[in-house]
C-alpha cells in the first residue's frame, strides 16, 4: 500500500478487501471467515494473509476440504446468530456447494414464512485469463444470479472490494461476492475513510453519447481501455458497471441506453442463456424505441476456457474485439 | 516391520433397555418421574394418532401429500425429549411426533401439508429449523449452528435427524467429520427405518450398523433398539450431556421401521413384502411402553384410555381450526413477500404485474 498526499491512498484489490474483511471483524465479533487454507497460509490468492495471527484460529478457520460442508455449516452458523464470511477458494468449487446455496440458503426465508433469514456471505473468485485451464476458470457468476433469493454482486473497483463486503455482511439475506482473481493485483485509488457503499446500484464509470457498454468485474476494465482508444476516433462510449448482478439495476443502464441509443454488453460468461442475454431482453424491454442499433453481446467463446496463453486469450473478450465491434455498431460516426 | 496392526480401540455398544417381549434391564432403566413418563407417552400416542388422521385426510383430498411417521414415534420422541427449549431441533421431515414435541401446532401441521407455508412458522423464540427436503442437507446446518453456540459461548446443544438413506449423502459425511473436528456440540439421530423410498439399507452400505460410522470420524456412536423408547431415551441423554459439557458430537443409529408408505404418493407393495410388515409390527413401540407404564404402576388401563380420549379430542379440534382458516389463506401475491428481507424494485414489478393480470381474470397480458 502506498500512501498518496492527501486524503487519497493506492491500494491493491486483494488488500482492499483484506481491510474489508479486517474491519468487520473489528466492528463485529459475531464476524468470522471460514473456508480453505484461509489460516496460516492467507488464502489461495493471499486475501487472508496475516489475519490468523490477528484474530486466532477461531475466527479464522481452516475448515476440511469440502464446499457442500463448509458452506452448510455457514449457513448453520448464521442461522445460529452469527454473521459468516465463507471463502470458497474459487467459484469452479461452488458447484460442490450450489444445493446449499441454492436450496437451503435462497428459500429458507420463504420456506419458514420469512421467519428465518440466512445472513451469510460467500466471496468466491471467478473468471479465466490466468492460464489455469478449464476447471478452474469459469465464470459462473450469472447462473447464481438466475437464482430469487440470493443477492449476487460483482465488485470491479478497488473502492467496491473495500465497501461491498460490509454492506453484504449487514444485509439480512445471504449474498455471494464474485471478486474476479485477475483483479487481486490490481491497483487503485481508495479515499483514506472509504467505508461501506451500496449494493443496489450499477455505476456510469464512464460518460459518452454513442454507444453504452455494459459490463462487471474484470472485463469492465477491458471496455474502459476500449473506450479510451474509440475516443481518438470521436467515438464516445458510455461505461456502465453492473456491480450487483443480482437484482439488476436495470433503471441505470436503460437510462443509459435512452441518452446513446446503442448497447453492447461485454460478458465473460458464455452467451447462451446468460446475464448478456437478460441485459440484452432487457434493453428490448424498456429501450426497444430508443435502440438505432440491434443490442451485441461479446461473451466468452463457447468453449472451456483453453490452458494455452494465446488460445484462452482468443476464446475471452478482448480489448481489440470490443473496439471492432464498437466501429461496426456506430457505423459511419466519427 | 512394514506390516504390523494398529489398534483401533473403538467399540461400538448396542443398547435395549426394554425389549419387545416386555423384558426390563433394571440396571439401565432411566429414572424418569411419572409425569415425565405420562408426557413421553401422551407425546408419542399424540403423534402415531395424528399421523393416523393426516392419512385419512389425505385419502380423503383434504390434505395433499405427506410423510407418514408410524412406527418411529419412540426413535424421535426418545431422542428430542432430552432437549431443553433453549437447544436447536434440527430436523429431516419426518419427525412429526418430535415438531409436536417440540411445540409445532396440530393446526400448522395440516395447513402446511395443504401447501401453506404460513404453516411452517415455528413458535416464536423456539430454535427449531423448517424441515428439509434435500437428503442430509440440514446435517450441515446442525453442525454451523452447534459451532455457533460454542462460539458464543452457551451450553446450548443441537440435535439433527436423518435417515439411512442420508447416511451415503456426502453432507452426512461432511457433517460428522466437521463435527468431530470442531468438537461441536451435536447429538446426530439417524432414524435407520429400514428403507429410502424403495431401497433397503442393505443398498446404502456394506457396513454391519450405521453407529460404526462414527468411529471413521473420531466420535463415539451407538446402536439403539429404535421402538424401545427407553432405550433411545437413555443413549440422547448421554449423548445430550456428552455435547454439553464439551465432549462433542454423538451418532445415534435409531433401528426402526417405516410401517407406512415413504410418502402417500407411494406403494410400498411394490417392493417389500407383507411379512416384513407385519414382523415389525409386532415390535410396535408404542404398546410395549404401555404396558410398562401399567405394570410400573405410572399409569391404569382406564387411565390411559382417557388420555388416548384426550388425544383424540386435541386432533379433532385442529382439524376443525385448520379448515377454517384454509379459507383465509392463499393469496397469491403473498408468494413474494419472503424472497429478500427487502423486497427488490423488480420484484415489486413482478408483484404489481401479478396482481393486474389476476384482477382482469387474465384476459389482457401485461406488457410492461
Ligand atoms: C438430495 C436428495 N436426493 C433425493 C431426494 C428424494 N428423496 C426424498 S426422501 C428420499 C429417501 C430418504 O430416505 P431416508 O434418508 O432413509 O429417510 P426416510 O424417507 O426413510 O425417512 C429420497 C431419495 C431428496 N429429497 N434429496
Ligand atoms: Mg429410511
Amino acid at each position: 500500500m502506498t500512501t498518496t498526499a492527501g486524503t487519497m491512498r493506492k491500494l491493491t484489490y486483494r488488500e482492499a478487501v483484506r481491510e474489508a474483511i479486517r474491519e468487520a471483524m473489528h466492528k463485529d465479533e459475531r464476524v468470522f471467515l471460514m473456508g480453505e487454507d484461509v489460516g496460516r497460509y492467507g488464502g489461495c490468492f493471499a486475501v487472508s494473509k496475516g489475519l490468523l495471527e490477528e484474530f486466532g484460529p477461531e475466527r479464522i478457520r481452516d475448515t476440511p476440504l469440502a464446499e457442500s460442508g463448509f458452506t452448510g455449516a455457514g449457513i448453520g452458523a448464521a442461522l445460529g446468530g452469527m454473521r459468516p464470511i465463507v471463502e470458497i477458494m474459487t467459484g469452479n468449487f461452488s458447484l460442490l456447494a450450489a444445493d446449499q446455496i441454492i436450496n437451503t440458503a435462497a428459500v429458507l426465508l420463504h420456506m419458514s414464512g420469512g421467519q428465518f433469514n440466512v445472513p451469510v456471505v460467500i466471496r468466491l473468485a471467478t473468471g479465466g485469463g490466468r492460464q489455469v485451464a478449464a476447471q478452474h476458470s469459469r465464470s459462473l457468476e450469472g447462473w447464481f444470479a438466475h437464482i430469487p433469493g440470493i443477492k449476487v454482486l460483482a465488485p470491479a473497483t478497488v473502492n467496491d472490494a473495500r465497501g461491498m463486503l460490509w454492506t453484504a455482511l449487514e444485509d439480512p439475506d445471504p449474498v455471494l461476492i464474485f471478486e474476479n482473481s485477475n483483479l487481486y493485483n490490481m491497483e487503485g485509488p481508495l479515499a483514506v475513510e472509504a467505508g461501506a457503499v451500496d449494493i443496489d446500484r450499477a455505476r456510469v464509470r464512464r460518460d459518452g453519447r454513442d454507444i453504452t457498454i455494459i459490463s462487471y468485474g474484470a472485463s469492465l476494465f477491458k471496455a474502459l481501455e476500449a473506450a479510451e482508444i474509440l475516443a481518438k476516433d470521436g467515438i464516445e462510449v458510455e461505461v456502465v458497471d453492473l456491480r450487483t448482478l443480482r437484482p439488476l439495476d436495470e433503471a441505470t443502464f436503460l437510462a443509459s441506453v435512452a441518452r446513446t441509443h446503442r448497447a453492447l454488453v461485454v460478458d465473460e460468461g458464455w452467451r447462451s442463456g446468460s446475464l448478456a442475454a437478460e441485459i440484452s431482453a432487457r434493453i428490448m424491454e424498456g429501450a426497444f424505441y430508443d435502440l438505432d442499433a440491434p443490442v451485441a453481446r461479446l461473451c466468452t467463446a463457447e468453449v472451456p476456457l483453453p490452458y494455452a496463453k494465446h488460445l484462452e486469450e482468443a476464446a475471452l473478450p478482448q480489448v481489440a474485439g470490443i473496439v471492432a465491434l464498437v466501429k461496426k455498431m456506430v457505423g459511419g460516426h466519427g | 516391520m512394514p506390516r504390523s496392526d494398529i489398534a483401533v480401540t473403538d467399540s461400538l455398544e448396542s443398547l435395549s433397555i426394554l425389549d419387545e417381549h416386555g423384558n426390563l434391564d433394571r440396571d439401565l432403566e432411566p429414572q424418569l418421574s411419572k409425569a415425565r413418563l405420562l408426557e413421553l407417552y401422551r407425546a408419542m400416542l399424540l403423534g402415531r394418532r395424528f399421523d393416523e388422521r393426516l392419512l385419512d385426510l389425505q385419502r380423503q383430498g383434504r390434505i395433499g401429500t405427506f410423510p407418514p411417521i408410524k412406527g418411529q414415534e419412540a426413535a424421535q420422541m426418545g431422542a428430542v425429549f432430552n432437549l431443553r427449549p433453549s437447544d436447536w431441533f434440527v430436523p429431516a421431515f419426518r419427525e412429526t411426533a418430535a415438531e409436536i414435541w417440540r411445540g409445532r401446532s396440530l393446526e400448522s401441521i395440516i395447513l402446511y401439508f395443504n401447501g401453506f407455508n404460513e404453516g411452517g412458522l415455528v413458535p416464536e423464540g423456539r430454535k427449531d429449523l423448517p424441515i428439509a427436503i434435500p437428503v442430509g442437507s440440514q446435517v450441515l446446518h446442525a453442525v454451523g449452528l452447534g459451532w455457533a453456540a460454542r462460539y458464543r459461548q452457551t451450553d446450548e446443544i443441537v440435535m439433527t435427524f436423518f435417515g439411512d438413506g442420508a447416511t451415503s449423502a456426502g453432507d452426512f459425511h461432511e457433517g460428522l467429520n466437521f463435527a468431530a473436528v470442531y468438537q461441536t456440540p451435536v447429538v446426530f439421530v439417524c432414524q435407520n427405518n429400514q428403507w429410502a423410498i424403495s431401497v433397503p439399507v442393505s443398498r446404502q452400505t456394506h457396513t454391519p450398523t450405521l453407529a460404526q460410522k462414527a468411529h471413521a470420524y473420531g466420535m463415539p456412536g451407538i446402536r439403539v433398539d429404535g421402538n424401545d423408547v427407553l432405550a433411545v431415551y437413555a443413549a440422547a441423554a448421554e449423548a445430550a450431556e456428552r455435547a454439553r459439557s464439551g465432549g462433542g458430537p454423538t451418532l445415534i443409529e435409531c433401528v426402526t421401521y417405516r410401517v407406512m408408505m415413504h410418502t402417500t404418493a407411494d406403494d410400498p407393495k411394490r417392493y417389500r413384502s407383507e411379512e416384513e410388515v407385519a414382523q415389525w409390527q409386532q415390535r410396535d413401540p408404542l404398546p410395549r411402553f404401555a404396558a410398562y407404564l401399567q405394570q410400573k404402576g405410572t399409569a391404569t388401563e382406564p387411565q390411559l384410555a382417557e388420555m388416548e380420549t384426550g388425544v383424540m379430542e386435541e386432533i379433532q379440534a385442529a382439524v376443525d381450526a385448520a379448515e377454517k382458516r384454509m379459507g383465509e389463506l392463499g393469496d397469491p401475491l403473498a408468494m413474494f413477500d419472503h424472497l429478500y428481507a427487502e423486497m427488490p424494485p423488480q420484484l415489486e414489478a413482478q408483484k404489481s404485474a401479478l396482481a393486474r393480470e389476476l384482477a382482469d381474470g387474465g384476459k389482457e397480458v401485461d406488457d410492461e
